[in-house]
Formats: C-alpha cells, structure tokens, sequence
C-alpha cells in the first residue's frame, strides 16, 4: 500500500488544507456543548434572556463554520480520491497496455481488468472516506477527551469502560463474522455455478430427464447459502441495539454519577449535561476509528494488487538502437536453431526449428493439440521472445527490431476470431485508418465476407457488439480475415483461422487468396489435412518438433505422424486419389 | 453507521450497481407489491410479532430521555430549594428509582429491538429463498427458446442480482418502515407533551430537511448515472482492449487504445468527483439543519425555563428527542426511493416466473416400453417464429438401425431436427411419430428417455468424473460406469487423472482437453443405452489421437441403433442409408451417397469442393 503513497502527492496541499479545516470543525463541535452548558447554568439558572440569545448567535455562528468547513473538506477529499483513482487508472492502463503475452499469462486477463477497474474504485471510495475520517476520529476523540477530563475528571471512567464494551463487542461480532464472509463469497459462487451450469445444460438436462436432480442440486446451494447469510445477519444485527444500549447506558450512568457531583457541588447541571455530550462524540470518535479498522485493510488488498501490476516491468522491450528494415524488402521468414520455454516454465515447448518461409509461397504448419502450432507463430510476432536461436524477417532479426516495425509488415488473423465494438467498417480499418472503401470491399471479397455484410441493412456500417457477439463464429471469422488483408501486407499469418468456417467456404477462401496476395509469405497453422494439402510446404509439429517438412504427396510417403493425422480426416479413397 | 447496514447483505455483486437505482422503473407497482408481500404471508405470525416487537423497543426508548428529563429536573429544583432554604437538596431515592427505571427500559428496548431483528432477518431470508427455488423450478418449464432469445447472462441476473436487491432491501425498508413511523409518531408526541411552542419551532427545520434531502439526492442521481455510465464506458473498453490485447498489439493499436482511455478517464474524473462531492455534503448540511434546530430550541428552551414555562429536565429531553427526530424523517424520505429499486427488481423476478411455460402434457400419455426406433417425419413444418418457417413440408421415413446422416454448411439449421424429434420445440405443421406413435403422445420424459446425445458443445459439471458420466443414469453402480467408460475409450486416460474417476471437474479443469470431455460425453450416452442416438460429429480442435478414440466411441454407439448425425466426416456420410443435405434452414435433397452423386445437385457440389485447387 505504501508503493502507492506517491500518488497522492500532487494533493498534498489540498489535503493539509483539508486536516487544517478538520481541525477547525472538530473545535467547532466540541465547541457547541459548552455554550449550551452556559446557557444552562448562567442564562437559565440566573435568569438571563439577553445572554441567551448572544449566546445562541455565537453556536449558530460556530455551526455555520463548521458546517462550511466541513464541505470543504468534502469537496478536496472527492477531488482527491477522484484525482487519486484517475491517474492510478491511467497508469496501470499504460503499464498493461505495454505487457507482452508473458504478464498476460501471469496475472489473468480477468485478474488485470478487476484490477484496473474494482480495485481502483475501492481504493477511491475508501480514500475519500479516510481523508475525512482518518483525521476526524482522532481529532474528536482526542479533543472531547481533553474536554470530558476538563469539565470532571473523575466520570472518565464511564467513558472509558463504554469504549471498551463497544470496541469489545464489534471485535468479537467481527471476528466470529468475518471467516462467514468470506465463505458467503464461496456460497454465492457456488449458488451461481450451479445456475449458470442450468441454464447452459439446459438441453443437456431436459435430453436427459434430469430435472429433479438439478432442482436438488439447486436446493442443496440456496439452503446452504440462507442458512450462512441468515447466521451472519443475525449476528450483525446485533451491533445497532448493542450500541444504542451502551450509549443509553452511558447517559443514565452519568446523569447518576453527576447528580451526586452535582449536589455536593462539584458540577453545574448544565455541565453535566455537556458531559453528555462529549461521551457521546467520543464513543462516536472510536467507533469511527474503528470502521477504519474494518476498510482499511480492505483497501490495502486492493493498493497491493494494483500495485503488483505498475510494478511489473513488460518483459520484452525494445532495442534502444533498433535496427531497420532495407528499402528493398523481401517477405522471407527464417527459423534457426531456434527454441523456447515458456518464463517459469519447465522444459523447451519448441526445439532446434529451422525453416525458411519463402515469399509467394504457403508454409503450413499442422500437429496435434500442444505441439507447439500456436508458439511458433507466437515468437513470429514477438508476442514472445525466443530463447535461443533467432528469427529473421527480410534479413533482420527481429529481436533487433522495433515491434511496431516488424507487426506492421504482418497480418495477422488470431485463432480466437476478436472484433471491437464499434461498426464493421471499423473494425476491418483498424490495422490501417487510412484505407479507402475499395480496400476494404476487396478484403471483404477474398475473406468470403461480402455476403453476409451486404444482407446487413446498414452493410459495413452496420454496429458490432463488445466482444462481437451480434455476428455468428463464422462471420467473425471471416470479418477477422478481412481485417488483416486490408493491411495489404507482405507477410500474413493464419493461427488456425478457418475453424469455423464449412469446408466449402474454407476452400473458396483460400482460392481467392491465392489468387490475390502473390507476393506475400503466408504462414498458416490448421488442423484440418483439406486446407492445407495443396500448400507449397507443409511442416508437421509434435511435441514440439519438426518430424516432417515437404509437400502434401512427400509427407503421406515419408511423415508417419501425418499420415495418422490425414487417415483420421480423409477416407482412404481420398488418401488414394493423391 | 450506515457501512453496518450495508455489512448486512454481503451477497453477490449487484449491491454497486443497483445502488445508484438507475434502473428502478416500475411498471405496475401495486401489483409486485401485493405479489411480494404474497411471498410473506406465509410468515404473517412473525411479521405481525416483529411489528408488536418494533413498536416496543421504540416505544421504550421513547420514554427514556422523558425520565432521564425528570431526573435533571428533579436535580435543579433540589439546587433551587437548597438555595431557597426550603427543603432537602436531593432526593436521592426518587433519582434512584429513575434510574433503574431506565436501565431495565432501556435493556428491555434492546432486547426488543434484537428480537424483531432477528425475526425480520429470519422472514426475508426465508422469502429470498423461496424466490430463488420458485426460479430454479421455473427454469425447467420454460420453453427452450427463451433461453435462446436472451443471454445467459440476462437469466443469471435475475437469479442473483435482482434477488439479492430484493433480499437486501426487504429487510431494511420492512423494519425502517415500522420503526421511523413509531419513532415519529412517538417523539412528536412527546415533544408536544413537554411544549408545543417547542415543537413547532423544531418542526420547521422539518419541511427543510426535506428540501434539502430532495435536492441532494435529485442532484446527487444524475451525476450517480452520468458516474455510472462513463464506468460502463471505461471498463468496456478495458475489458475490450485487455480481452483482444493480442490484436491491439499485432495492429499496433496501443496509442490509440490509450488515447481513447484517457478521453473516458478524464470524463469518469470530472462525474466521479461531483457525485461523491454532492453526496458528501447531504451529512454536514443535515448537521447544520439539526444544530440550527438545537440552537433555536436552547434558545427558547432558555427563554420558556426562566419563564417556568418548563422545566430544565425537559430541554434536555426536548433536545435528544429533537436529535432522534431527523433521523427517521430522512430514512422515511430515502426508503420511498429504496423501495422503488426493491420493486423494480422483484417485478423483474415476477416477469421470469410468469413467462409462458411449454405445452401441457399429453393427458392420457402412451408408455414408452418395448419401442424398435422407427421414425417418421410427415410433412413437417417449424419455425422459430411463425413468419420465418425454417422446416418447410419435410417428409422421411427411417427403419430402426438406421444410420441418418445430416449433411449442410455451417447455420444451415442442422440441429433444429433433432431438436424437433426430442421435443425441445413444438413443430409448426406436420407430425413426427416413433414406431407409428406420435411423439406428442408420449410424456417429455419418456420420450427424451428414448434418446441419447452427444453434442459438440460438451456439457459437465462441477462434480466428479464418475458422476458426471453416471449423469442421466443414476442407479448405474460405478462398475457400470467404467465399464461405458472402457467402451468409450477413456477409461485409461481417467486412471492417469491425479484422483481418477473422482477427479472433481470444474471450470480451470484445464488439463483435460475437450476432446476428452467429448468423451466423457459419449461414456455417459453409451452408460444410457438408448434406443436412438443424436450425434453431433464436429471435432475441431481437438488433436489427432483423441479424434480417432472419439471416433472409434461413436462407432461403437452406433452400433444397433436408429443414430441421427450432424456429419462432418466423408466416412460416416458415405456408410449412412440417408443422407438429409440442408441448406438454408431447408432439406434441398435426400437419398444416399450414391444417389446423391448421381443428382449432381448441392452435395455434389459440397462434396467436390474439398478437392478443388
């Protein structure tokens, strides 16, 4: 938490002015009970009504002051939490925007956005609070302390033992209650598994008649939840009566001491009644500190997590004398030697690749599920870096290179179709703004998007959802294609991005690229032996190795591991029709 | 105080969101109301004793600052007639009297008080629990394309947040509801009791409280909604850019990502630190209000002493009568708004359990025993919705045994049949009957009891291995668990688990791949045994090895069996006795391979294209 105190320096000033004007409204409060006392003893008891009204103009002039103090306060402490939570946000939305996929596998990406988004709003809320509290409580307490021994010394004990009863019960209320809370957490989750899990089942459980055993799940987490929530709540309702009574308590426990000190003449009746009062502030002045005690902690869970994540430095940065490009760029890909492990991780994942990716050419990538297809292209676009041997790109390695540099000569279609909220068009401009509506049209042709954008009522202006969930797996898909042709770049890389598309559509697309990209490497990655048969070289992937490089024919001959793989797609008359 | 009473609820969370009650639109709130308070009138006993409960322990607190007065009074006049010389200086026994008086009261209150707590915490958990049961009964009879229709997300809501809302609010709103009226009602005639004059000079700083609460809280809401929406924005894009981080990097989109967080940064900024500046200042300006009151009521408190108009005691229990005024006021002035969100949120709850449910079952149902697995289509029709007909007029006959093969592009409404034979949508037009009996003959459940499934999106849950193939087969005994298992061909693999077959499967269940799952899947049919199978054959992304168990397991299934598949594979179509090719949510031709070829129609065309350079 402390990592974070920096940030609160630019409002240094603003909060000295604050604890300043605090300062000025604790007095302000403590100040009241006196003037009341004195128009208890002095105006009441002698009779004075000019006194009294004077000396009600003086505490409606003191609440006045108090009162605007007091807004101030309000006012620099929300501009300070507010101000506080903005630049944090802002800060840890650079810090992560840099992180390569490295930090990314390290913290979750749900974990990085809770981060960037609860966590800082909790630290704001708790903030603003502890700008007014944290100086307030102590302050209050401390100065109607001084004021109680003041006006008689020796009720301090009721006092005393009252804030001790009050600090004694919420400590004991709180530690039998907070274990539950955290476990409470566990029940609403679990309560909200089994739901979700119902209602994604849903044909699942109404295919296999298992309704009634669903309903007893179901009862099974709701019971478990209303007994815990009902355990807790009924022990947390406590605190109001057990509160209100020691305060009563309090009153009737001074009024009967005081009225012994009253008559034998060591008190006024109006300060016992301000006495009042001060035990009043001061019990409110610990309960106070004592909330601070529960948010507190709270806060600083969340300081330390976004905290983690400023610190974090990306773990590839770029070279700060890059190398560059030759004006006569040729879009050929080079693996030597190269292997990688992941950071942390045990053991290599690629071994000793080399390849050559020739421009014109389709190199095609094919192996089963963790063999290594999706790293390699990883390492490709530096969204790691290689351990060992070296990349080059047009004769560059491209560790030396600038990253926006290198990713500007690749398109790039993921194997997870994302699009961005936003429209169509928007979305296939969003690796070159500057594109003219021909580009785009063009892209959209080959990547065998055209038609279902022209069905659109709006066509390519037509609004894409967040997380792009108003167009099918498919269209995404081909939307994604699309995106990385409008580059019009020299190199294009396919990380099994034909999933979901029919074997039909798959094959129209990639006649249309052939036909359209000439020059340009492409590197595909596939699972299915149909969409990259007629590939100018295929390289066969397990466990991380190259066992097998050549054409389709070549392999099926000479590549044991791709001729399982084609037998499991392919009858065997296909196989023969080679 | 008012961070306890949020400790109260610590559930789910919805509580962030639905604070700024930006989305407590009631359509008809008289109606919910009657309908939640339904929900409780099977507690109508403890309801009525956390009424009589709530109206004590304030009715005794009430009290107490009155006889705390008499004691101060009896103190002052003891110190006049010292002074007078005309009596004792204080009667002790009298204060002494007082005194205990007001300690039992006071603890009887707080018992009271706890009490109706109690109870009350006891009905609205009750209440909460039954809703969210009458949910989860309901889920089941809702037609499947609800459920289509609207997100998961839209129907999980329902169950946790807007529950949640309205179990954190019942609670509140009930008791503040009874206590402040009591509180009120209670310390206004006390007030009076002791001066009128008083209490009208008190009761001005009322109307202006109010005001002040109004204004405040108008204010404070449209900056909350401006906060709130701008947050939307923000953890959009956040949530956008850290989700597709990848492509944000490969297109170079950093700059731009973060240019454009920071126009929403600044603008949560500038609504942020207005909301919580107006809602910081309702505290401090109440204050105001309240000592302005004091000061007004010391003054003529004062004034009407001297005049013995009244007596000292009872300033000072006019002034804590006038500090426990405002509260119950203000609580009264926000529980209107409270109540608001909770309605809205129960109505939305009241709209789920009245959704129309599916068509009743047949009323004199056929059994299902003794059934081959004929099928027969006869001139069906179905559509989502009655204008777009996505079946239209389709007609087949198949034997049992039989191998149907269900051939299309990708959304071309392949699984709409099979859905339709196992009763999860009513066809339009037509009839669909198994062994010459129409399927709306039988029960939903002897029906689907016929059929197994295997789907492409595999369905497990949070639960072990075991269970979950044992899933629809509960009286299965494990032998017969690893015996389906053997047979689906993952009966090795689950030893290799870390706990075997009763590994615990949930969502980070990462070192199981999904082609493993599938499997799982198919042990779980195989374990069913039924008559007809539904297969669906995709397998992308799953690896080579798994693909050929997966293979050899269907196989195995099919054997014996009516079996309907969504085929991807050239081999299993070319083996099937039908073939039914889709397109477009239509049947554009059926036959065998052969037959089909011959045509030289769509599949032909379907089929021809994978060898095309």
């Amino acid at each position: 938490m402390l990592k974070l105190v920096k940030y609160l320096k630019p409002y240094a000033l603003m909060i000295l002015a604050a604890v300043m004007l605090l300062l000025i409204q604790a007095n302000c409060d403590l100040a009241l009970p006196d003037y009341m006392a004195d128009i208890v003893n002095t105006g009441v008891m002698s009779g004075g009504i000019g006194f009294i009204l004077k000396t009600g103009a003086t505490m409606i002039l003191i609440t006045l002051i108090g009162t605007l103090a007091s807004i101030t306060v309000g006012f620099m402490a929300s501009m300070t939490a507010a101000g506080v939570a903005r630049d944090l946000r802002k800060d840890v939305f650079k810090r992560v925007a840099a992180f390569t996929n490295a930090e990314f596998d390290q913290f979750s990406t749900a974990s990085l956005i809770t981060r960037t988004t609860n966590d800082i709003t909790q630290i704001q809320t708790v903030l603003a609070m502890m700008i007014r509290l944290i100086f307030y409580a102590p302050i209050l307490g401390f100065g109607g302390i001084i004021k109680a021994i003041n006006s008689s010394a020796s009720m301090s004990w009721i006092i005393g033992i009252a804030v001790i009863t009050l600090l004694g019960v919420i400590a004991i209320l709180f530690s039998i209650v907070l274990p539950k809370f955290k476990l409470i957490q566990k029940l609403v989750d679990r309560l909200n598994l089994v739901t979700r899990e119902n209602i994604d089942g849903m044909l699942v459980i109404r295919a296999f008649n298992t309704q009634q055993f669903e309903l007893n799940r179901f009862d099974k987490a709701n019971e478990d939840l209303t007994q815990t929530n009902l355990f807790v709540n009924r022990i947390m309702v406590l605190l109001m009566p057990v509160m209100m009574l020691v305060m009563n308590l309090v009153s009737v426990a001074i009024v009967w001491v005081g009225s012994k000190h009253v008559s034998s003449f060591q008190m006024n009746i109006g300060d016992m009644m301000a006495y009042m009062q001060y035990a009043m502030q001061i019990i409110m002045a610990f309960l106070m500190m004592s909330m601070m005690f529960i948010l507190v902690p709270r806060a600083a869970v969340s300081a330390d997590r976004v905290a983690e994540v400023i610190e974090t430095m990306p773990s590839i940065v770029d070279d700060p004398n890059p190398d560059h490009f030759e004006a006569d760029f040729t879009p050929e890909v080079v693996f030597k030697d190269v292997s990688f492990h992941y950071p942390g991780g045990q053991g290599d994942v690629l071994h000793q690749l080399n390849f050559t990716a020739k421009a014109g050419q389709t190199t095609a990538i094919i192996g089963s599920t963790g063999s290594g297809k999706s790293t390699l292209v990883n390492l490709i676009m530096r969204f790691y870096d290689v351990t060992d041997g070296g990349i080059y790109v047009g004769g560059k390695n491209i560790k030396n290179l600038k990253r926006h540099m290198l990713r500007d000569k690749i398109g790039y279609v993921p194997q997870k179709s994302i699009l961005f909220s936003g429209t169509i068009e928007s979305n296939l401009k969003y690796g070159d703004q500057t594109a003219d509506i021909e580009t785009v049209e063009q892209a959209s042709r080959i990547a065998q998007a055209t038609e279902f954008i022209e069905t659109k009522e709006e066509k390519y202006a037509s609004t894409i959802a967040q997380g792009g969930t108003n167009v099918s797996g498919g269209q995404k898909q081909r939307l994604s294609i699309a995106r990385a042709l409008v580059k019009n770049a020299p190199i294009y890389i396919f990380d099994d991005s034909f999933s979901a598309l029919d074997v039909k559509t798959d094959q129209k697309l990639r006649t249309a690229l052939k036909k359209e990209t000439g020059d340009s490497t492409i590197i595909l990655v596939a699972q299915r032996v149909s969409t990259i048969m007629y590939a100018e070289q295929i390289l066969v992937l397990d466990n991380g190795r190259i066992v097998g490089k050549g054409t389709h024919e070549s392999l099926l001959r000479t590549c044991e591991v791709y001729r399982e793989i084609a037998r499991s797609q392919l009858s065997e008359e296909e196989l023969a029709l080679e | 105080m008012s961070e306890s009473r949020q400790q109260r609820g610590p559930m789910g969370g919805g509580m962030g969101k639905n604070m700024a009650g930006s989305d407590a639109k009631v359509k008809d709130f008289n109606k919910t109301l009657r309908m939640l308070l339904g929900y409780m009138k099977p507690y109508r006993v403890k309801v009525g004793l956390v009424i009589f409960f709530a109206l004590f322990s304030t009715t005794f607190s009430i009290v107490g600052p009155k006889l705390l007065g008499k004691v101060t009074t009896k103190l002052a006049e003891g110190l006049i007639a010292f002074y007078l010389q005309t009596g004792l200086l204080t009667d002790f026994q009298y204060i002494g009297k007082m005194i205990t008086l007001l300690v039992v009261l006071y603890i009887v209150s707080a018992i009271c008080s706890y009490t109706q707590s109690y109870l009350m915490t006891g009905v609205s958990m009750r209440v909460t629990y039954k809703l969210r049961k009458d949910i989860s009964e309901k889920m089941n009879r809702i037609p499947l394309n609800y459920y289509d229709t609207r997100t998961h997300g839209e129907v999980l809501s329902r169950i946790t947040n807007d529950v949640d809302l309205v179990n954190q609010t019942l609670n509140q709103t009930m008791t503040q509801l009874i206590t402040s009226t009591t509180m009120i009602i209670g310390v206004l005639t006390m007030m009076l009791s002791i001066s009128w004059l008083m209490t009208i000079v008190a009761l001005l700083v009322v109307p202006l409280t109010m005001v002040i609460i109004g204004v405040v809280i108008k204010r404070s809401q449209g900056y909350f909604k401006a906060q709130q929406k701008h947050l939307g924005e923000l953890n959009g894009h956040i949530e956008e850019i850290y989700g597709g981080h990848t492509i944000v990097q490969a297109f170079n989109g950093e700059a731009d990502a973060v240019e454009h967080f920071d126009s929403i940064n600044d603008e949560l900024y500038h609504s942020a630190w207005k909301s919580q500046f107006v809602s910081s200042i309702m505290m401090p300006v109440m204050n105001f209000v309240g000592n302005l009151g004091y000061v007004l009521v010391s003054i003529l408190g004062g004034y009407l002493a001297v005049k013995k108009v009244v007596d000292i005691g009872d300033i000072q229990a006019f002034i804590q009568y006038m500090r426990s005024f405002t509260q119950p006021v203000s609580q009264l002035a926000s529980i209107s708004n409270t109540l608001q969100s909770t309605v809205a949120a129960a109505e939305r709850v009241f709209e789920f359990l009245a959704e129309p449910e599916e068509i009743p079952e047949s009323s004199s149902p056929i059994t299902a025993e003794a059934i081959h697995g004929d099928v027969t289509f006869d001139h069906v029709s179905f559509g989502y919705n009655p204008e777009q007909l996505i079946i239209k007029d389709f007609s087949a006959e198949v034997k049992a045994g039989q191998r149907i093969a269900i051939v299309g592009p990708t959304g071309a409404g392949k699984t709409t049949i099979v859905k339709l034979l196992m009763r999860f949508y009513d066809i339009g037009k037509g009839d669909i009957s198994v062994d010459g009996h129409s399927i709306y003959e039988f029960t939903r459940h002897d029906l689907r009891e016929l059929f197994g499934m295997v789907l492409q999106d595999t369905w497990l849950y949070n639960d072990t291995i075991m269970e979950n193939i044992r899933y629809g087969t509960p009286e299965a005994t494990d032998e017969e668990v690893i015996e389906a298992a053997k047979a689906a061909h993952c009966d090795e693999f689950i030893r290799a688990l870390p706990d075997g077959y009763h590994m615990v499967l949930n969502e980070e269940s990462s070192n199981i791949s999904q082609g493993q799952k599938q499997l799982f899947t198919i042990a779980r049919v195989i374990l069913a045994n039924p008559k007809i199978l539904i297969l669906d054959e995709a397998t992308s992304s799953v690896d080579t090895r798994t693909e050929i168990l997966i293979q050899r397991a269907m196989e195995h299934l099919m054997q014996n069996r009516t079996s309907f598949v969504i085929a991807h594979r050239l081999s299993t179509i070319k083996d099937s006795d039908l073939i039914l090719v889709m397109k477009d949510g239509d049947i554009v031709e059926q036959g065998n391979h052969d037959t089909l070829l011959a045509q030289n129609g769509f599949y032909a065309e379907l089929y021809m294209s994978q060898f095309e350079e």
